[in-house]
């Protein structure tokens, strides 16, 4: 590599510290490649100059919060975990890596192509809570993150950045990593732990709060992947840094992605606080040929839809609720004209009525009912008395009406969709058939 | 009955944690990688695992990719979510019901395949997409789906 392309990437990097560093033929940075690009130099400055207070005050000072889809702030979360003098030990760090929420495809790059940027991020914010063990959860599908991250921690074990005493610091850390078997409700945090212990993976009533009581009943902290993959570049470069990246008073560049019918679909990491309609048209593409666009839902399957007249907003944690929706994870799927909206729904909706952990009774029946109701309007066989029935569908499984948060997420889509799509369901319910087929 | 070579692997894996059970779920992959699937290996595993037998169930029965009763050679994934869907997924399992004469969930005569959906395999940038036991193939159309059987026997 010529000097001035390595002065481009360092630029790059400066920029863009998540995926700065991904090498062109999407093969991981090994150890080498990721230290070439000044990886685990801020694990070395914490381990030798920084208390684990001082860690989270730098992460709280950034304003870095969770990339998971809920936006907690990371730093407020890790302050959660029980004190030191809190006698039980071990105590857990996990890593969430169970990336299922339709449409999301940003943590498989990450950890896909840079394996050691998560784990240095896990070794910071374990050091933060003075954590003893750490495991990385990541899904049966993703099998390729899987083998990059296993030969990641060998290469960390090799190097002494893992293990006993690490670079003589006096701080002690061991990682896993654990596979699961699908199901969406694992990635929930309560979920997860009960997956991890070897239960089936109901939620966990949330009065639990796993700093306190979280994996076998020990203080426990679990954080999304790319959420982790920012730590090590905010204490490298520190947090007026890491604020100034974004456009908004959320810190840092969150990985946005766009699928469907879009020119360029892909994912890009950019400054916190990108608009919609820049994401759309300058780093998708625009609309594929031949297809107008209609709605997006920005987040996620469990986001609300937005319209045209939104794509201004800024993509940050506030912004988009101010028009009735949510960031989420920053994983934009696109409705065209050529696609039924109701039959789009209908597809988010059967998502969520088989992958309802099954627990509580509104989310069981309730999501089961739903997908009827819109299986039978897309059918052309809906009725109009539907549509009161979906409306009320919608008030019996919002928050605070479940057990968990799974249920209200599926109706997000679905109220916002009523009112965006009305006159699509009365045509499929009056014409008794679906336009589109 | 569990193979020794089955047990030690399983054993490795729990050994990761400080309770055995947390490696359920690895264990009934260590069981059906050979088989295929679980089936009365139940009661010995939860012995393994000090589990009870019931507790072996509940998560046997809950994750998509624990079988519990035997499927084909090869298992086709067909993602069936919402950026496959726009991207005419519907279209692509169509094709492979009518290439393989079976509903999603059911095997081949020949035992072959068996048609399965998977919820969002995150490649949505590539999509439509499906797994063909673990391997990952993208920008499917029925071409591309016919050039794939042809791989699996």
């Amino acid at each position: 590599m010529t000097s001035s392309a390595n002065t481009n990437k360092e630029d790059r990097l400066r920029q863009f510290p998540l995926t700065g560093a991904l090498r062109e033929d999407g093969r991981p940075l090994d150890l080498e490649e990721y230290e070439r690009y000044g990886g685990y130099q801020a694990l070395r400055r914490v381990l030798s100059t920084m208390t684990a207070g001082e860690v989270i005050e730098e992460v709280k000072k950034a304003n870095l919060r969770g990339r998971g889809g809920a936006g907690f702030p990371t730093g407020v979360k890790w302050e959660s975990m029980a004190p030191l003098a809190d006698p039980r030990r071990p105590r857990y760090f996990l890593a969430n890596a169970d990336e299922m929420e339709p449409g999301t495809f940003k943590d498989r790059l990450l950890l896909e192509g840079n394996p050691h940027q998560l784990l240095e991020g896990i070794l910071i914010g374990s050091y933060a809570v003075q954590a003893d063990q750490a495991y990385i959860f990541l899904r049966w599908e993703y099998n390729t993150p899987v083998r990059n991250i296993k030969r990641a921690i060998d290469e960390a074990y090799r190097r002494g950045y893992l293990g006993k005493n690490i670079l003589n610091s006096g701080f002690s850390l061991d990682i896993a990593v654990h596979t699961s078997a699908g199901r969406y409700i694992c990635g929930e945090e309560t979920g997860l732990l009960n997956a991890l212990e070897g239960k089936r993976p109901v939620p966990r009533p949330r009065t639990l709060h796993a700093g306190e009581l979280g994996l076998w009943g020990k203080p426990t902290i679990a954080n999304n992947a790319e959420t982790l993959c920012n730590v090590p570049h905010i204490i490298k470069n520190g947090a007026e840094w890491y604020a100034q990246l974004s456009r908004c008073a959320d810190g840092g560049t969150k990985l946005f992605g766009v699928s469907g019918h879009v020119k360029r679909p892909g994912a890009w990491e950019l400054p916190m606080g990108t608009t919609i309609k820049e994401i759309l048209e300058e780093h998708a593409g625009g609309m594929a040929e031949g297809f107008k666009f209609r709605a997006l839902i920005p987040g996620g399957a469990s986001t609300q839809f937005l319209l045209a007249e939104h794509l201004e907003t800024p993509m940050d944690f506030t912004s988009p609720q101010k028009v009735g929706s949510r960031l989420g994870t920053g994983a934009m799927v696109v409705l065209d004209d050529k696609t039924c909206p109701v039959g789009f729904l209908l597809n988010l909706e059967r998502f969520f009525a088989r992958e309802s952990c099954g627990w509580c009774t509104p989310c069981r029946e309730g999501l089961l009912w739903t997908e009827r109701l819109l299986g039978a309007i897309e059918g052309g066989q809906g009725e109009p008395s539907d549509m009161e029935t979906l409306r009320s569908l919608i008030f019996m499984m919002g928050v605070g009406r479940t057990f968990c948060l799974f249920a209200p997420g599926a109706m997000m889509p679905l109220e916002s969709g009523l009112k965006y799509f009305r006159e699509d369901f009365e045509g499929h319910i009056k014409g008794k058939s679906c336009p589109w087929s | 009955m569990l193979t020794d070579t089955e047990k030690q692997e399983i054993l490795r894996e729990a050994a990761r944690y400080p309770h055995r059970q947390a490696a359920a779920i690895e264990a009934l992959k260590i069981v059906q990688r050979q088989r295929g699937w679980v089936s009365g290996d139940i009661e010995e595993l939860a012995e393994l695992l000090d589990m009870t037998a019931d507790e072996v169930e509940a998560v046997g029965t809950f994750f998509s990719h624990i079988y519990l009763k035997p499927l084909g050679r090869h298992i086709i994934f067909i993602c069936d979510s919402i950026s496959c869907w726009v991207m005419g997924s519907d279209m692509l399992r169509e094709h492979l019901k009518k290439r393989l004469e079976i509903e999603p969930g059911e095997t081949t005569k020949d035992g072959r395949f068996t048609l399965m959906p998977i919820a969002c395999l995150g490649i949505c940038k590539d999509a439509p997409a499906m797994m063909v036991d673990e391997v990952l193939f993208t920008k499917l159309d029925q071409g591309k789906i016919d050039d794939i059987l042809r791989q699996y026997q």
